[in-house]
């Protein structure tokens, strides 16, 4: 049968250039190069609400924050052992993302499932900063392989395993799909678009329950009975 | 007697291959739903997944970096003892939990709910979880570990009779797309669907559903193999494929387990066993052998059973 076609692959920096990301579309496929950090709500709540001082100098360091909490280890000496790699939901972090953009500078936020066209545009677009979302999602090993030395942990006493700040070296680490560009086009967004012009075909035949839930939508007048 | 040490070691090796082995059923389903598949971006997902099974084992690397949560399914034959009893038997399930996190590595996802107590070893206030059942015949115990993952794969609703068939369609669609959107849930996923029961029963039906039948494995009453044909087929059919792309692959398979409930209503759950629909299972048995094998076999006739008696064996079905 016919195959689908292939879409485009590239190699970036974890320091891209304005330029580097102008010329990415939403739905290409990316792999980077260079240091990458985790970071997620631990993180966000120590920099931005207990204002901490950053660990590391950032953007210098990288420009890539990765929203994920490695399968690791350390041992008494500090040696880290990585297995998979996997990014969990960003969508959770919509409301430090803005500060955090403006604080670290970073310029790709990497993660699980993208966050709204509304955030792309009113903190990543005025930041010069795109989503990169990883695939599958569970192309751990994948990943896994592409990281290449795990530099540093900070905050692994304070946060744990799990929301530390992990610093790790790329090569080649992918895939990743660009899902947001410099204008703040969502690709899920535009898919899931699509997928919805479908949907009436396919509840055809089938018909809402007899019992409705209270708290689906905002009007606390709701019969629930139908 | 069954030795504790062997139990042990065997579940330390069933945690590792849960981890990193994606069952053969599993990866046999997806390529068929590769073979199909014409969405372009949901056709690269399904590749690099493909891709990640294969480096997952040739690294011996966990295939996805959340490793779940990591649960035990132990099922026992009327004959089986277990040195040192249950508790031996609890314990070392616990340890071997806590080792495979270290040693895999997985990544250490429990945590207290209110206080985000994390051990670092997948252990805590009921955790692992630890289900039993048991067979009329037999003197080994099966140890299945299941490491589900996806917060956004499992739901609940109380329907009615005169929901009807139409109406279970309607909350398998509402959930799919739900958990569909932007690939949350990591389809195409194994769905398992739970009917009847009470809620928590219901609940734990759906979860077995998803978790512990094999691709291609059907209900042993016809008329519910049927739905799951149907049911699967309405999946793939709503346009949406791996990530929430544009496609056509949803559902691998779609099994359904039911329990009797209330004669008022109709309980029903929804579960996606994910892109890592990782499980593993051993067979103990009294002499010391062990077996590996991807197939818990857990619903079985016994498991299934609707009478007061169970008169399958001869020597019962004489006394009957
Ligand atoms: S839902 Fe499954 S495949 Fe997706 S990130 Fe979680 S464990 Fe991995």
């Amino acid at each position: 049968m016919e195959r689908a076609s292939k879409p485009k692959q590239i190699r970036l920096s974890t320091k891209p250039t304005r330029e580097d990301l102008a010329a990415l579309k939403i739905g290409d496929i990316v792999y980077l190069d260079g240091l990458i950090y985790t970071g997620r709500e631990g993180v966000y709540m120590r920099v931005l609400e207990g204002k901490e001082p950053l660990p590391l100098s950032l953007p210098e360091e990288s420009a890539a924050n990765f929203h994920c909490s490695p399968a690791a280890t350390v041992d008494q000496d500090g040696n880290i052992t990585m297995g998979a790699v996997t990014a969990t939901a960003s969508f959770r972090f919509s409301k430090w993302i803005g500060d955090w953009l403006r604080i670290s500078g970073a310029m790709l936020i990497i993660g699980k499932g993208g966050m709204t066209s509304h955030d792309y545009k009113e903190h990543f677009v005025p930041n010069g900063a795109i989503y990169l979302t990883t695939v599958g999602y569970g192309t751990g090993a994948l990943l896994g392989r592409g990281i290449k030395r795990a530099r540093d942990i900070y905050w692994r006493k304070e946060l744990g395993l799990a929301q530390a700040m992990w610093l790790i070296g790329a090569e080649n680490m992918g895939p990743f799909i660009v899902e947001s560009d410099l204008e703040g086009n969502s690709l899920f967004e535009r898919e899931n678009a699509k997928v919805s012009a479908n949907l009436e075909r396919v509840y055809a035949g089938t018909k809402p329950a007899v019992l409705k839930r209270f708290g689906e939508t905002d009007d606390r007048s709701d019969e629930l009975i139908s | 007697m069954i030795s504790i040490d062997a139990i042990q070691k065997t579940a330390e090796t069933l945690m590792e291959k849960a981890a990193i082995e994606i069952p053969e059923d599993y990866l046999d389903g997806l390529k068929a739903a590769a073979d199909v598949e014409d969405g372009d971006l949901s056709s690269f997902v399904l590749q690099a997944m493909l891709e990640n099974y294969e480096a997952a084992k040739q690294d011996r690397r966990a295939m996805c970096g959340d490793t779940g949560c990591p649960r035990w399914y132990v099922k026992m034959g009327n004959e089986a003892r277990i040195e040192g009893g249950p508790i031996a038997l609890e314990t070392v399930l616990r340890r071997a939990t806590a080792n495979a996190t270290r040693n895999v590595p997985l990544r250490p996802n429990r945590v207290h709910p209110l206080w985000r107590t994390d051990h670092d070893n997948n252990v805590g206030i009921g955790a692992p979880e630890i289900e039993y059942a048991f067979e009329p015949e037999g003197d080994w115990i099966d140890l299945v570990t299941v490491h589900k993952g996806g917060l956004f794969g499992t739901d609940y609703r109380m329907l009615f009779p005169s929901d009807g068939i139409a109406g279970i369609k309607r909350f398998y669609l509402d959930s799919l797309v739900a958990f569909g959107k932007r690939g949350l849930a990591c389809q195409p996923a194994i769905i398992g669907i739970g009917l009847g029961g009470s809620k928590d029963a219901c609940m734990v039906l759906g979860k077995r559903a998803a978790c512990l039948r094999t691709v291609g494995n059907r209900n042993s009453d016809p008329r519910i193999a049927e739905m799951e044909r149907e049911f699967k087929e309405l999946g793939n059919s709503i346009g949406m494929g791996a990530m929430g792309f544009v496609g056509k692959s949803m559902v691998i398979d779609c099994h359904i387990e039911v329990g009797y409930c209330h004669t008022g209503g109709m309980q029903m759950s929804v579960h996606a066993f994910c892109l890592s629909s990782r499980r593993a299972v051993a067979r103990i048995h009294g002499d010391g052998r062990v077996e590996y094998r991807t197939d818990p076999n857990w619903f079985t006739d016994y498991q299934r059973r609707e009478t007061v008696e169970w008169n399958v064996l001869p020597s019962l079905s004489k006394s009957a």
